[in-house]
């Protein structure tokens, strides 16, 4: 097994590097020049634009700002962004809001996916079954953005139950709601898929004896049926963790919170190269140990699964 | 079981009324298209200690039966009508609490297929462990470990520790026996108990399932479809078709003297019990082969008499171990055997003994480690791409599962069409002019070609695929486990079919089986494979009346009711 860990940490470095490399070449890649962009519609001194260029390394060729990147992010000297705050100090600031983040989702996703599609698929063709499939499917076919802009509008500003805005208060309270929003459409897969997989164990030859053993449902249900039921959500979710980790740029813009989508998408818009290849560096690094512990956890529900060549 | 050798009237002094009684039962199914009775009207009586068989085929009505006694009707069916006393209490209609209390300790379960069984995430020893917690018996490590032990698992307190994928079929069975019988109850249902293992283990298991039930003096109800094995394990044989109880009474005594038509079919076509060559092909094979093959028939007698041999065949794989090293495994080791043409030669064997090795070697799905196969004269391995294509056309497979090797999006036109359009025969006419003539050869309607394969039974799916893969014309057709998978009637029926077709177009078949009945029926000669060796060979009679191995005389003595005396007539 430690091995198996061992190997998997190993595969980090060239998908580290690979992605690295292509997004610092697309942002390299992006048309107009960052420097003169800072600047708007003022003309600075050309000395001025020289010497910014020099800090940032804009007048080297691509490949060796490129070096020169991974030899600073490996003395871990990450730098400061074109607007000259330390590119750590905010990385310090946007991650754990997005970790608070993206832990409510995941929550939201796991808890109540499992528990209600547990249920509907118990009480398949019900009207709780019925209800919840309907109910699923239009939080599957509504965009994100209309989502969030409705449930901002009915929660946070009719009914006042939460902060219409997160700011710069981010914390587990006022980021509740933006969590139900980000987490809603995932919450709809893992009701769907748990229904599925429940049906499809219900009918198992091995639940069948279980009941002729004479145990009650409540345990039928909890030990043969559940435990079954949770192999492909598993998979499912710790796919999930890691779009949950950058892909909130939509949630995080519709209820301003200081995460790292929106700052991904400021630093994109920028051109500030190194910002994003950080950023989407640490994402990287977050999705794969996530896959990994995912893994893991696999193997732990399904014995079948072994990790040891 | 019969070692207790209480008769029906010295139980029913014994106690005044049977441990179950099925009286007047109807089962009903609801469906989309209304509701219909699975089971109508069943009668069944057992007292205690004794064992009744009910015997009929897939669709029948026995495992419903079986399951409406112990509540574990699927959701959609529902007892209709009659009663199931048991010791008494009426239990048709009881609330579920109650069933829970009886299932377990009262009634007990031994399922069918060993393999879907056992939930496969949880260890062995816990699913023993929760069967006796939930009926309030000690649950201890040292009590799993004994249930476990007692059916006969070798080193069960280690085993208990273990996963069901760990086990092989055999032990996984033994296990199921634990779990059903763990706390001891009053009467076991034990649903084809072991129509999914080996003969050889089977016989092991129901010996073993006979002590046990003998000493605890439970009473059984054995659901299978064979005949032989009803016969040599019940006290008394319940017959059901369709849904009715046609006959029942003294199992020895049903044997030999079948009243009704359906009892005596079964009796007659029982593989275990029949005990001859199914003659067409023998009689007529080799006159009928050059009258059919016309345009080839002046090649054909230049061709050597053994269409396929094999020399020297062996096959080791690979297997990888803990730290990355291969270790090992010889599949098949140095066999070597020929085919006569218009002959039939069953390899036989039971699983893990490299039969169906040899048949995906056979068919070049496999590269062979070492040895030859010569196909008409030619080494298989020295083909190109180009003459394997022209191989795959003249040797044709038939795989074990009807329910598998059709593909459910294919209509059987399509599915029968398919090989031709693959090698490019013919134009759309002449193609289906062919897919017919085929349907008419394996007996099915042409109505069947709009059909697909989940609207045909078992046997129509089997002779779909014998349509299929007699479309190339083949020479030999490879057939592994072709017939394993169906209920008795069906089968004989398949074999005919197979026979008459070979003694028609004077195919070649090689039989791949680990049935040593079906072997009787079709084959001229036989190989028998043990660990990867073949340790046999010989034509059939030879082999069936004077098995030379220790191993090949276990395999015969373990087909049950092999040893039961029939009038001739019968048999």
């Amino acid at each position: 097994m430690t091995r198996y860990i061992l190997r998997r940490l190993l595969q980090v470095i060239p998908v580290f590097l690979g992605t690295t490399l292509l997004v610092y070449y697309m942002v390299f890649a992006l048309p107009g020049d960052p420097i003169a962009a800072l600047f708007g519609d003022k003309q600075p001194p050309q000395s001025v634009i020289d010497a910014l260029r020099a800090q940032y390394h804009l007048d080297q060729p691509f490949l060796v700002q490129y070096g020169i990147f991974l030899k600073n992010l490996f003395t871990f000297d990450l730098g400061v962004d074109y607007t000259q705050q330390p590119i750590a100090a905010t990385l310090a600031r946007i991650f754990p809001v997005t970790a608070m983040l993206a832990i409510e989702a995941l929550i939201i996703q796991a808890v109540f996916g499992v528990a209600f599609g547990l249920f509907a698929g118990l009480r398949r063709g019900k009207l709780f079954d019925s209800t919840v499939l309907v109910a699923s499917l239009v939080v599957i076919a509504v965009p994100t953005f209309v989502l969030g802009f409705v449930f901002q509008l009915i929660f946070g500003v009719q009914l006042g139950w939460a902060k219409p805005t997160v700011g710069a208060n981010a914390n587990w309270e006022t980021l509740i709601l933006p969590a139900v929003v980000l987490g809603l459409v995932s919450f709809a897969y893992v009701l769907r898929l748990t229904r599925t997989s429940v049906i499809e164990n219900m009918n198992a030859d091995y639940v069948r004896t279980a009941t002729a053993k004479g145990l009650s449902r409540p345990r039928v249900v909890m030990t043969h049926i559940l435990r079954n039921s949770m192999i492909p959500v598993v998979t499912y979710l710790g796919a999930n963790l890691g779009s949950l980790m950058g892909g909130a740029i939509v949630t995080e813009g519709i209820f301003n919170v200081p995460g790292v989508g929106n700052k991904l998408y400021q630093a994109v818009l920028r051109g500030e190269g190194p910002t994003v290849v950080i950023i989407v560096s640490v994402l990287v690094l977050v999705f794969v140990v996530a896959n990994l512990l995912v893994d893991l956890l696999y193997a732990w529900l399904d014995p079948r699964i072994r990790y040891e060549k | 079981m019969k070692s207790t050798q209480i008769t029906i009237e010295e139980a029913s002094s014994l106690a005044e009324r049977p441990l179950l009684e099925i009286r007047d039962l109807d089962v009903s199914f609801k469906t989309g298209s209304g509701e219909f009775n699975a089971v109508s009207g069943a009668h069944l009586t057992i007292m205690q200690g004794e064992t009744v068989a009910i015997v009929g085929e897939s669709g029948s009505g026995k495992s419903t039966t079986a399951l409406a006694a112990i509540g574990l009707l699927p959701p959609n069916g529902r007892v209709s009508r009659g009663q199931i006393l048991l010791d008494g209490e009426d239990i048709a209609h009881v609330h579920e609490r109650r069933m829970i209390e009886l299932r377990g300790n009262t009634i007990g379960m031994v399922p069918q297929d060993p393999m879907s069984n056992l939930n496969p995430v949880w260890k062995i020893g816990y699913q023993v462990k929760e069967t006796l917690r939930a009926n309030g018996k000690p649950d201890g490590p040292a009590d799993v470990a004994k249930a476990l032990a007692e059916a006969g698992l070798p080193d069960s307190a280690r085993r208990a520790k273990q996963y069901p994928h760990e086990f092989s079929g055999g032990m996984r069975q033994r296990a199921l026996i634990a779990i059903g019988l763990s706390c001891q109850p009053r009467l076991l249902i034990a649903d084809e108990p072991t129509s999914a293992l080996d003969v050889t283990v089977q016989r092991q298991i129901l010996d073993h399932l006979e002590t046990m039930t003998s000493e605890l003096g439970t009473s059984v109800l054995l659901i299978t479809h064979d005949l032989g094995l009803a016969a040599e394990r019940a006290d008394r044989v319940v017959v059901m078709y369709r849904g009715n109880v046609v006959e029942s009474g003294p199992s020895l005594e049903l044997l030999r003297n079948p009243q009704h038509p359906y009892t005596k079919r079964l009796v007659a076509s029982a593989p275990s019990l029949a005990s001859r060559r199914i003659q067409v092909a023998k009689e007529r094979g080799i006159e009928s082969e050059e009258l059919l093959a016309p345009s080839e028939a002046v090649v054909e007698k230049h061709l050597p008499a053994d269409v396929l041999q094999v020399e020297n065949l062996t096959k080791v794989f690979k297997l990888r171990s803990g730290l990355g090293r291969g270790t090992d495994f010889t599949a098949v080791d140095d066999v070597s055997f020929s085919v006569q043409r218009g002959t039939t030669t069953a390899i036989v064997g039971e699983s893990g003994s490299g039969k169906s090795t040899v048949a995906q070697m056979v068919l070049s799905l496999l590269a062979p480690t070492s040895g030859r196969i010569v196909f008409d004269g030619v080494d298989t391995s020295t083909l190109t791409p180009k003459q394997l294509f022209a191989f795959r056309r003249r040797v044709q497979p038939i795989f074990q599962d009807p329910y598998g090797s059709l593909d459910p999006m294919y209509n059987i036109y399509r599915t029968i069409e398919e090989p031709l359009r693959t090698h490019k025969i013919g134009d759309r006419t002449t193609r289906e002019i062919k897919v017919r003539e085929l349907l008419d050869q394996v007996a099915l309607p042409q109505s069947t070609m709009q059909r697909y394969p989940n609207e045909l039974s078992g046997g129509q799916r089997q002779r779909v695929a014998v349509a299929r893969a007699l479309a190339l014309d083949p020479e030999v057709i490879i057939c592994d486990e072709a017939v394993s998978a169906l209920d008795v009637l069906v089968q004989a029926q398949v074999l005919n079919l197979l026979a008459e077709l070979q003694s028609n177009l004077g195919l070649t078949y090689l039989f791949i089986t680990h049935d040593l009945a079906v072997v009787r029926q079709i084959a001229d000669h036989v190989c028998v494979m043990e660990k990867g060796k073949l340790v046999e060979t010989g034509t059939t009679d030879d082999v069936f009346e004077s098995p030379e191995m220790d191993y090949t005389k276990a395999l015969l003595n373990a087909i049950p009711g092999g040893k039961l005396m029939l009038p001739p007539e019968v048999a």
